[in-house]
């Protein structure tokens, strides 16, 4: 446990150390998301319809930008071999991995959400479910993400691989996540929705890391 | 501790074979280290040294015949430094992903002190040299208290003052009961014996 506080502090120092990619989804979230007035037309309403959807699959896709680089570094300059190699169980420390990296991405784009749901004029009753949603679905995103990124790390240019290793693996979280929002909007309630996303976070939370540890050995091995 | 296991095998290996791009680098391959020993392993370019190493530390799991036993914990230094540019040489120790951390500051400074950066603990790892870096690496050497150490080319970027330290080391760290197994081109200059291995001609010499 205290060598996972290390690790998570590790990655969290490396991060603030290099600003700019903290910095890069949020400016491709803001970027994507004022396209789509430009091409769905400005017309408040109709943004409002498109909104959930909208900024859920903006979400989504700055997490799969990000989540190529979770272990390429420690890869490349040999860290990772070491974490290998660690007495520590694996699991425990590519869970440290992923956390770090939706507090740095998942959290930061949940936080900063209702701005970018006011400018797609999203009703403000679905505000507080965009965050929840984000909150527990970027996390889920996270995690399903690291496995794509472990398995895809030994290779020049995974970054097109690991878009289709695992998207297929997003859909469910990007429907539950969007019909939240869109339940709050309509006034229905959100929790069996949330509930469901915080169930697909147990699952992967106890699953992801076993996959993460073993496309890791794979990927170092190769 | 180093001292208990002095004698007993630390690492033993049973009839290793590798085969790589058609070509058969070694073939029942068996010893076992024990602490208190010095192996290096000779070898031309391409002899398969490194791939040893990496079977003989567990990062290769797959692709070789034979069965790897390792009895105590290893400390592994590879061809690349595992430092993060971004983190100073403390920082780099102290956050070390290998997990052997938790050392106290006084701890990293002194051994930082001993491999001469003395002065250099606090600024960013990417200011220093290759050679640096490889100093900060066997300062965790100084710092970890595994009996085996796995050394893969580890006078490589080190000045001469360096060798002669690090050889040093060596050799205290054999004459404390641990073992080292390590891979160079260069004759070694350390106060204890040295058994080597040859993979060139395919079994001990």
């Amino acid at each position: 446990m205290q060598f996972c506080a290390r690790l998570l502090r590790r990655q969290l120092l490396l991060a603030v150390r290099r600003p700019l990619e903290i910095g890069n989804p949020l400016l491709f979230f803001a970027m994507v998301v004022a396209l789509f007035p430009l091409g769905l037309g400005p017309s408040p309403d109709t943004l409002a319809g498109f909104a959930p959807g909208v900024l859920w699959i903006t979400a989504l896709l700055s997490n799969l930008l990000t989540s190529d680089g979770v272990f390429r570094s420690d890869f490349e300059d040999g860290s990772l071999e070491q974490l290998l190699l660690a007495p520590q169980p694996l699991f425990l420390s590519v869970l440290a991995y992923i956390g770090a990296h939706w507090l740095t991405t998942g959290l930061l784009l949940a936080v900063v959400s209702p701005l970018f749901a006011l400018m797609l004029n999203l009703p403000v009753q679905g505000i507080a479910a965009l965050v929840a949603s984000l909150l527990v679905g970027t996390a889920v995103l996270s995690l399903v993400g690291g496995i794509g990124a472990a398995l895809t790390v030994g290779l020049k240019r995974g970054g097109m691989l690991i878009s289709l290793l695992i998207l297929p693996l997003y859909m469910p979280v990007l429907i539950f996540g969007s019909a939240a929002v869109q339940a709050a909007v309509g006034g229905l309630p959100v929790a069996p929705y949330l509930a469901i996303l915080g169930a697909m976070l147990c699952l992967a939370i106890a699953l992801a890391p076993l996959a993460m540890a073993a496309g890791l050995r794979i990927s170092i091995d190769a | 501790m180093p001292g208990e296991i002095s004698g007993s095998p630390v690492l033993a290996a049973r009839s290793l074979c590798l085969e790589r791009g058609g070509r058969e680098l070694f073939r029942d391959l068996s010893f076992d280290i024990c602490g208190g020993q010095l192996w290096q392993i000779e070898g031309a370019n391409g002899a398969g040294k490194t791939s040893l190493l990496r079977i003989l530390c567990g990062l290769s799991r797959y692709g070789f015949g034979g069965r790897v036993e390792r009895r105590a914990p290893l400390l592994y230094l590879g061809h690349q430094s595992a430092l993060k540019a971004l983190l100073t040489p403390r920082e780099n120790l102290a956050l070390h992903v290998s997990g052997d951390g938790r050392y106290a500051g006084h701890q990293i400074e002194s051994a930082l002190a001993r491999v001469g950066l003395y002065g250099y603990e606090d600024v960013a790892s990417h200011t220093l040299s290759a050679g640096q870096h490889r100093r900060v690496n066997l300062a965790r050497l100084l710092l970890s208290d595994a009996a085996l150490w796995l050394l893969d080319e580890p006078f490589t970027a080190i000045d001469k003052a360096g060798v002669q330290e690090l050889q040093a080391l060596l050799g205290s760290h054999v004459a404390g009961g641990g073992a080292v197994v390590m891979t160079s081109h260069q004759a070694l200059d350390v106060p204890c014996d040295v058994r080597y291995l040859n993979l060139g001609a395919g079994q001990r010499a």
